[in-house]
């Protein structure tokens, strides 16, 4: 038991319980997950709420403004259709857009990444190569021929757009990788004989978390935004289904006539935005190394 | 230190812009300076080649066909000062003016449109809309390659005559004279330039103005012709057309008086526009008809007349063209819009009131065999736009309403959408519209005819087709009238589209503009326009 | 530490431009059959085409050769530097189309670069250093700000404001190419950008921060902005040095967005329109001269990057 490894992670103090206590003690943190959770809540749950279902025109209340009279609690788009449920309804697609890109890109990028950047010579070189090719395809390019090929299914569009963001990922973690691999603790252990695939994923890989986390923050955000871009060209969700970028490009058109079509659905996912934010942090803090330490 | 090279850095890439930026853009409400929204970015300025919107409205001010148009769009002498038809009106005799002049000073001499029309027609210039000469003799044998160009029905007696001759007579042939297809162009700098003649400093026109700058995605800019026939009256000294494809940037710009004509409005700001620049919205009726096609060549369409009935009873074309569309489209009942010497046919239910057509309607369905248990699944196509997104959940939100049928709804890119619709194996319900290429309602009329490319929905109908080719040979006005109203009222029958509304053209025209005349065509030439000196 | 030398250096560089021809090779011939593999073609319109013009059209763009000989003429072509004529704008090849967008995106997307890393790192510093207190919340609270605000809310609101309402800017276009007409894309561009720069800093800023060689500097009395600027600013960039590769390329061409509310006559415009269009010439000219910017652009980043990290120039 006095393997190299266990330097970093010493037995009977897991990584996840440690982060867990830290991450408590950050109010931040701890505000923004509940706000996110209590969020995703609300679109799951949120829509049966209200009177209104998400598709039902009503053509005597195109474009009203909000209000508690009508039980319009966001006002109405400009068919006549309840903006509140269509918020929460827009929030269930996007978030799930964010959410399952967000984890292919991940566990494509950190496996390619780290692996390239640890194993590196003409591994690295030949894998870093293949990424050169997948970067010089230019992205949009790939979205909008993905769309037009499998327009129907908005799920293989999921993991279209993971599949593409796992780019970014993978370098940066390679890079990190690269860092790491000169440490003295990894170093060690590839003297104590610990196999490569060992040392990748337990110690490359936990050591890059600080880094994947904040970098998955930045991820998860900009997916939705990637699917709001589609929805700008026209390429996003079909219609009656909705996601916060449709309605926030919706509103953006109405900005003057009719404000809460933008305010509602760009709060809600500000706000979201705001919130991977703070927890991303807090992640950031509660899993560095560093602070185990002591 | 960082810092300060970083801002070396910025200042000298904002100072040192690309070389070719010498282009100058007009400081707002500048003197003779006109300056128009249009839509996409033009395709080509070739005439012959051209086939969009946007080209044809850049066109119309480079050159001059034989017969012009009038601000309120209707045709007077262009080129030409008059002409004669024979008496089995097949034989056109054109005058040409011997004033005409090219915008390098030459003489336009008949041959000049002998050449262009021999050109357009040529398979060799690759043009996509040449079919539109067909009626000329020998044009569609020379597009197909059969026959040598200079087997087509035009020749230039002398220069200044013209004779045209058509296959059969053809009322319309005058309106078609004003199509970019027919202009001439300028023998030696086609053969000079080549293919891509059409630029600045080797397009030669013979309309009023002349092209002096082409930036793609940005704009085309004319000034005048000193040498147009014309000079004397034109009172613009220079147009830009702007190339902007997004109608909420384009009010913007509008707004921000950097336009003084826009080419397309945003529908959701319809009613902010109405509100606040009221006095400079411009809109009037156009040749078009907006609908959605039903696929007859597979069920549940085929053989299904009662349901196409029902379904295109049930929506409501009052909400539909005042709430969704709003701006002032004008509900259609019927396939034809509104076009000269024709009467517009309606079903008998145009009159009904809405309740009772949705009664009706859900009589239909039921006798079509849906029910609430049993209700009909179907798929509405539409291509991306947001008009037409509003349009489709609008309609499937009435079927739901009235009878019950679940739509789900498709968009696909234009290029994609095109082709589904045409291979008619995927589509139920499709969207659809149709903008006149003449003002004569056999534009619209034969589009339905089975032997048509473009009749997506597959309707065959022999008594159609029959009526369509009677009026085809038709020397009559009236009698060949009374043939393609007669077919109308045999599509109404048949339903093989919904018809939804006729479109309507929309415009900002700053109060600064002069002579803008709201016409059926949608055609604006700008030497019609002149603006007031503020 | 090794000193730096040039030999490594420039083999480094000789070996990356040798590889970027198969690089090249296979992007040109995945965009070739992609493209192809879209539905729809070059010729669709709502007007049907007579079949003998049809086939004169495909007949003249060597649409009717079989596939691989398309692409082999296609790459002979292109080593003359000949892109071929474009399907959509056809008054105009699509080497002259690029080479009108270019540098359009080029001026807008450079200054847009420089202004989101001079705003970006210098923000995310500050944050880093004031970390976890009320500038930091400030500082990353507007970076979010920024990065939540999709570019086409962002830009029409800066339209709004500036030109229709203020009327201190124009509102669109690029007019004689003077400055005034690039604020507003530049700011567009650059604010989504600011955002991301700003936290990749702060969140590497902090871990430099907490180094030994940052502790000992600490303990040895250098004055805070001198630690910043001379020791721990370049290892603190590696992350944005990484990102800059990819984010310059798509700030230059992806900025589609932005060209067209602005009507800016640049080159993301081309290439979403090309594709839409299913203009083969014009997306694969924008793809082959994409692909060789970005491959130069990573190749300049992985210089940068060995430069700021010297243990790297060992391998």
């Amino acid at each position: 038991m006095n393997r190299p490894a266990e330097i970093v992670a010493p037995p009977g103090r897991s990584l996840w319980s440690d982060a867990w206590r830290v991450l408590r003690r950050n109010r931040a943190a701890m505000t923004a997950l509940l706000l996110l959770a209590t969020m995703t809540l609300l679109v799951i749950v949120g829509p049966w709420l209200s009177a209104f279902s998400f598709d039902a025109t009503d053509w005597d209340r195109i474009s009203e403004p909000p209000s508690l009279a009508s039980g319009h609690w966001f006002g109405t788009d400009a068919l006549g259709r309840d903006l509140f449920v269509r918020t929460l309804y827009g929030g269930r697609i996007s978030l799930l857009v964010g959410a399952v890109a967000t984890a292919v890109s991940l566990l494509i990028g950190i496996s390619y990444g780290a692996i390239a950047g640890y194993v590196g010579g003409r591994v690295d070189q030949v894998m870093m190569r293949i990424v050169d090719i997948l970067y010089a395809l230019p992205f949009m390019f790939l979205v909008i021929l993905l769309m037009v090929l499998f327009g129907r299914n908005i799920v293989l569009i999921f993991f279209a757009i993971g599949a593409i963001n796992w780019l970014d990922m993978a370098r940066i973690v390679r890079g990190q990788a690269m860092s790491l691999r000169s440490k003295e603790y990894v170093e060690a252990a590839r003297a104590g004989g610990v196999r490569t695939g060992r040392i990748i994923f337990r110690h490359i890989v936990p050591n890059l978390l600080g880094v994947v986390i904040v970098y998955a923050t930045l991820t998860v955000p900009q997916v939705i935004l990637v699917e709001s871009f589609l929805s700008f060209l026209g390429l996003g969700v079909q219609e009656p289904m909705t996601s916060w970028g449709a309605l926030v490009n919706e509103g953006a058109q109405e900005l003057e006539n009719a404000p809460w079509m933008l305010l509602f659905p760009a709060t809600w996912l500000a706000l979201t935005l705001f919130c991977f934010n703070f927890v991303g942090d807090g992640l950031r803090d509660a899993l560095d190394p560093r602070d185990r330490q002591g | 230190m960082r810092l300060f090279w970083v801002w070396a850095l910025i200042l000298a890439l904002a100072a040192c812009g690309p070389a070719d930026q010498s282009a100058t853009s007009p400081a707002p409400g500048a003197d003779n300076i006109l300056r128009i929204g249009n839509g996409a970015e033009p395709q080509t300025l070739d005439p012959h080649r051209a086939e969009g919107v946007p080209e044809s409205n850049i066109l119309r001010d480079l050159f001059e066909g034989l017969v012009g148009e009038a601000p309120d769009g209707s045709l007077v002498p262009g080129a030409a000062q008059s002409w004669t038809v024979s008496d089995d009106g097949l034989i056109y005799t054109f005058i040409l003016r011997p004033d005409a002049r090219w915008s390098n000073g030459e003489a336009v001499t008949a041959g000049d449109f002998e050449f262009g029309l021999r050109r357009s027609v040529d398979p060799a210039t690759l043009s996509r809309y040449s079919s539109i000469l067909f009626p000329i003799l020998n044009a569609e044998a020379v597009i197909n390659g059969e026959l040598p160009t200079t087997e087509l029905g035009v020749r230039a007696l002398d220069d200044n005559t013209l004779r045209i001759e058509l296959n059969s007579p053809t009322a319309y042939l005058p309106g078609l004279l004003t199509h970019s297809t027919t202009y001439p162009v300028h023998r030696a700098s086609v053969a000079a330039a080549g293919e891509r003649f059409a630029r600045p400093g080797s397009l030669v026109g013979n309309g009023a103005y002349q092209l002096s700058e082409w930036t793609v995605q940005s704009h085309v800019r004319l000034d005048r012709n000193p040498y147009y026939r014309d000079a004397a009256n034109t009172q613009i000294d220079t147009v830009y057309y702007y190339a902007i494809e997004n109608p909420d940037a384009e009010l913007k710009r509008y707004r921000a008086d950097e336009l003084d004509i826009t080419g397309a409005l945003p529908y959701q700001q319809l009613d902010w526009v109405r509100e606040n620049l009221g006095e400079e919205l411009v809109i009037s009726p156009y040749l078009g008809s907006y609908y959605f096609g039903f696929n007859l060549t597979r069920p549940p369409f085929k053989d299904a007349r009662a349901l196409r009935t029902a379904l295109a009873m049930a929506i409501d074309r009052e909400i539909l063209t005042q709430r969704v569309a709003g701006a002032g489209e004008i509900a259609a009942y019927g396939w034809v819009p509104p076009v000269a010497g024709y009467t517009g046919q309606q079903p008998e239910w145009a009159n009904w009131t809405q309740a009772e057509r949705n009664a009706r309607a859900q009589a239909l369905y039921a006798e079509a065999g849906y029910s609430a248990t049993n209700p009909l699944r179907v798929e509405v196509l539409y291509n991306t736009n947001e008009n037409h997104k509003r349009m489709s959940v609008a309609i499937a939100s009435m079927w739901k309403q009235v009878l019950g049928v679940e739509t789900s709804l498709l968009n696909q890119e234009w290029k994609v959408f095109l082709e589904t619709r045409n291979q008619k194996s995927d589509t139920q319900v499709f969207r659809a519209g149709w903008i006149a290429d003449y003002n004569d309602a056999y534009s619209f009329a034969q589009l339905m005819h089975s032997k048509n490319e473009q009749n997506d929905s597959g309707y065959v109908s022999a008594e159609y087709d029959a009526l369509l080719d009677k009026a085809a040979v038709e020397q009559d006005p009236t009698v060949r009238a009374g043939y393609l109203e007669a077919a109308e009222r045999e599509l109404l029958a048949d339903l093989p589209i919904m018809p939804v509304y006729f479109y309507v053209s929309k415009h900002l025209v700053k109060p600064r503009v002069q002579g803008f005349v709201p016409n059926i065509m949608d055609h604006h030439a700008t030497r019609h326009l002149s603006l007031n000196g503020d | 530490m090794a000193a730096p030398q040039n030999q490594p250096v420039l083999r480094f560089a000789v070996q990356r431009l040798l590889g970027a021809i198969p690089t090249l090779l296979v992007l040109i011939a995945l965009a070739f059959f992609l493209i192809r593999l879209a539905p729809g073609g070059p010729f669709d319109s709502e007007k049907q085409l007579p079949p003998e013009i049809e086939t004169k059209l495909r007949a003249a763009y060597n649409l009717d050769d079989p596939l691989p000989m398309q692409l082999g003429r296609y790459l002979l072509n292109i080593a003359q530097g000949d892109f071929g004529p474009s399907f959509q704008y056809r008054d105009f090849t699509v080497s002259e189309l690029i080479a009108t967008g270019f540098p359009v995106s080029l001026r807008l997307g450079s200054l847009a670069m420089a202004i989101a890393l001079l705003l970006g790192i210098t923000a995310g510093t500050l944050a880093a250093l004031r970390q976890n207190r009320p500038a930091d919340y400030t500082i990353m609270g507007a970076a979010m700000t920024g990065i939540s605000i999709p570019n086409f809310v962002l830009a029409p609101l800066l339209v709004l404001v500036f030109a229709v309402w203020l009327g201190w800017l124009p509102a669109g276009g690029l007019g004689d190419g003077s400055l005034r007409y690039l604020v507003l894309p530049v700011i567009a561009l650059a604010l989504p950008q600011v955002a991301y720069i700003a936290r990749l800093t702060r969140g590497s800023m902090i871990e430099v921060l907490r180094s030994p060689f940052i502790r000992t500097a600490r303990a040895q009395g250098l004055a805070t902005h001198t630690i910043i600027l001379r020791h721990a600013l370049k290892p603190a960039l590696l992350p944005v040095v990484s990102y800059l590769g990819p984010a310059l390329a798509a700030i230059i061409t992806g900025s589609v967005v932005v060209e067209q509310i602005f009507g800016v006559p640049g080159l993301g415009r081309f290439f979403v329109q090309g594709a839409l269009n299913r203009d083969y010439t014009l997306v694969m000219g924008v793809v082959v001269f994409y692909g060789s910017l970005i491959i130069a652009l990573n190749f300049i980043v992985d210089l940068v990057y060995g430069w700021l990290d010297p243990r790297l120039r060992q391998v």
